[in-house]
């Protein structure tokens, strides 16, 4: 695993040499009111048989980011500048065919709600052999036999036999699974999850996490899960990047953010957890303000509005983006507030609290 | 699903039946309140108060409205005899009346003209459905482009442009206009049929294919940019381009699928509209069909043959309406199961 410690600017981050690079990546979309900047300089990281996660408010990027890297974004009018390395492969600058060969292939996504993101109109199994045919040259039936088996081993009762019913004969759960099959039916290397348990109930929240470590175990490929449930990174996840406004704001292993967070936009969303053992008025505590719009990002730290640290001993807030840069080996931030600082303000304002 | 067609049918008939009361109500009114008795239309203004007598007696229009009614509907099924006293005329199942302006049975009638309104209807929509559908696709596809907003300029001109004019306009130019551009002389003098001459039926056709074409095809250009537009946003495009199926795989099969739906249901529609009488379209064209005749027949005040055609124009609607319930059945699953 490689620290992020590079300025931005520099189109430099990770080693390309990881199995997943990404650097300095940025997405941008023209509009009518004017550039958005969804993507804005992000990099990371990720080896095999690892797991990301991302987090983050919506709209911060972060499905941006992932579609950007499976190259979703190519053919259309965004703006796409910075480096993914996949496997030793440029994907940014190259072929959008290669990238299209790639796709699905040695990378794969499941997306967060299974109902709209299976065609209505085409059988579960069908829409597994289409995705199994276009990277392999397989018949109708090996593909068939392959699809039933990938549905058995996400854990679809009876597979054969409902792998003919259309995705709104399953249960929501059902299609997730559903969809991981589809996601996971050629080896894909690199899967990205986002928000794959969103729209899911709780208790089967907790079952697609279960299948998905234990696919990882068993394929030992990459995963980057992206949510904005924290619990569910931190099931799963080995390192964590928060996004905010379209930047990483900190970046290091789960344990490391979950235990030790500087960034206090972390603290804020560790803070906001539901916490059922308080009292009542005390359970839910929101981050103040709302995330700003992409179009108007604010200047300096893009979280200096909502952030109650904002200028303290005269750091340069709103005047000054901050970096991403090494606090200890392996952990990154983007903030102003010196080490030393947010690490007592961590341990004194916030930890009590948590 | 079979089943739900046999519902189907069984609700169309009901349609059919209702249609076929309400339009024998007009048949049996329009008389009453215009004070133009079908039988003056037979005799003749200046027949005497007997012979129209004698005539009103000898097609039943003495009779209760009930019983008028029955005998109509019974000889939809059975055939009716017509008889003026003088002459007798046989008028065999599905019998649909019988003109007083044209003496001879509506459903010869309608027989006679059908084929040509049948040749209008189905070569037209074949150009508009395959013209229409592929303009549309290519907009939504290339949106904001030069091509997106010239061929939205053309549609518009397209349903803003009436029939009369359009057909005008290629008359003018291909059939009338400079020897050099006299493409399609043969074009509106009237219906060829093909089973006697094929090449100058197709020929003869071609004008009012295109001018007919030509504004359903704006329509179904619009309509299937929007509906193109609207599922390429949809979820399921972006999963099916994750997986790495080739554009066309996500835009002819994923896409274009789901984007149908809507222009089936328009489609069936419109095509029966046009099987029950292209009106002005045939008129443009001297184009003997079903809407010439119907058309003709409101002139004349022939109530038996606008009876008749409005019931076989409603029949035609509403077994669209079910062939296209069908079809829907058929590209979406989740219409099937529930």
């Amino acid at each position: 695993m490689t620290a992020i410690d590079t300025p931005a600017g520099n189109v430099l981050g990770p080693p390309a040499t990881s199995f997943l690079a990404v650097r300095d990546l940025r997405v941008a979309f023209p509009t009518e009111d004017g550039l958005v900047r969804s993507v804005d300089g992000v990099s990371f990281a990720l080896e095999k048989g690892k797991t990301l996660g991302i987090v983050g408010e919506s709209g911060c990027g972060k499905s941006v980011t992932a579609q950007a890297i499976l190259g979703l974004h190519k053919g259309t009018r965004a703006q796409i500048s910075g480096e993914v390395w996949l496997n030793g492969t440029e994907l940014v600058s190259a072929d959008a065919e290669d990238v299209r060969q790639l796709r699905g292939n040695e990378m794969s996504m499941i997306f967060q709600d299974p109902l709209s993101a299976l065609h209505p109109f085409f059988s579960i199994g069908s829409q597994i052999v289409e995705a199994y045919r276009i990277h392999h040259d397989a018949s109708k039936k090996q593909s068939w036999v392959r699809a039933v088996e990938m549905l058995d081993r996400v854990g679809i009762p009876n597979a054969s036999d409902r792998a003919r019913d259309y995705p709104h004969q399953f249960s929501g759960g059902m299609r997730q699974r559903a969809m991981i099959a589809m996601a996971l039916v050629n080896d894909p290397q690199l899967l990205i999850a986002d928000e794959p348990t969103t729209a899911l109930d709780v208790t089967v929240q907790a079952q697609i996490i279960d299948l998905m470590s234990d696919l990882q175990k068993e394929f030992g490929s990459a995963i980057i899960i992206i949510t904005h449930d924290l619990g569910v990174v931190a099931e799963i996840a080995d390192h964590v990047m928060v996004m905010y406004a379209g930047r990483g704001v900190e970046y290091s292993t789960a344990d490391e953010v979950f235990y030790r967070p500087e960034h206090p936009y972390t603290w804020g969303l560790l803070s906001s957890v539901t916490r059922l053992d308080r009292v009542r008025e005390d359970r839910l505590r929101p981050i103040p303000g709302t995330p700003p719009s992409l179009l108007n990002v604010p200047k300096g730290c893009a979280f200096n509005p909502r952030c109650t640290y904002r200028g303290t001993g005269g750091i340069p807030c709103t005047s000054e983006r901050p970096e991403l840069v090494a606090t200890t080996p392996g952990h990154t931030v983007a903030c102003h507030m010196p080490a030393e600082v947010r690490r007592a303000a961590f341990l004194g304002d916030i930890k009590p609290t948590l | 699903m079979i089943r739900y067609i046999i519902r189907r049918l069984l609700g169309a008939l009901l349609v059919v039946f209702v249609i076929s009361i309400a339009t024998f109500g007009i048949y049996f009114i329009a008389p009453k309140v215009t004070g133009s008795d079908p039988s003056y239309l037979y005799v003749g203004r200046h027949g005497s108060p007997a012979q129209v007598e004698a005539v009103r007696h000898a097609f039943g229009l003495d009779q209760p409205v009930i019983k008028q009614y029955w005998t109509y509907m019974t000889g939809i099924f059975k055939g009716r005899t017509f008889t003026d006293g003088v002459s007798t005329e046989y008028c065999g199942p599905p019998c649909l009346g019988y003109s007083f302006q044209y003496q001879d049975s509506v459903t010869a009638l309608i027989k006679d003209r059908f084929p040509v309104t049948l040749s209008l209807s189905i070569g037209a929509s074949i150009m508009w459905l395959v013209g229409g559908v592929a303009v549309g696709i290519i907009s939504a596809l290339k949106r904001g482009t030069l091509i997106d907003r010239a061929s939205m300029v053309i549609a518009l001109a397209g349903v803003s442009l009436p029939v009369y004019f359009t057909g005008l306009l290629l008359l003018s130019i291909f059939t009338y206009g400079p020897p050099a551009l006299r493409w399609f002389p043969n074009a509106g003098q009237g219906y060829i049929p093909f089973t006697q001459d094929p090449w100058g039926w197709f020929t003869s056709l071609m004008l009012p294919w295109i001018s007919l074409a030509f504004l359903f095809a704006a329509l179904y250009a619009r309509l299937t940019r929007a509906s193109m537009l609207e599922t390429m946003g949809e979820d399921y495009i972006r999963t099916a381009r994750a997986k790495g199926l080739r554009s066309r795989t996500v835009v002819g099969k994923h896409a274009l699928r789901a984007a149908l739906t809507p222009i089936v249901t328009i489609f069936g529609l419109d095509l029966a509209g046009l099987l029950g009488g292209a009106i002005l379209t045939e008129y443009t064209f001297s184009l003997q069909g079903l809407g010439k005749l119907s058309i003709d027949a409101i002139a004349k005040q022939d109530l038996p043959v606008i009876m008749g055609v409005v019931i076989v124009g409603a029949l035609l609607l509403v077994v669209a309406n079910i062939v296209v319930d069908v079809l829907y059945a058929v590209i979406d699953p989740r219409v099937r199961y529930s």
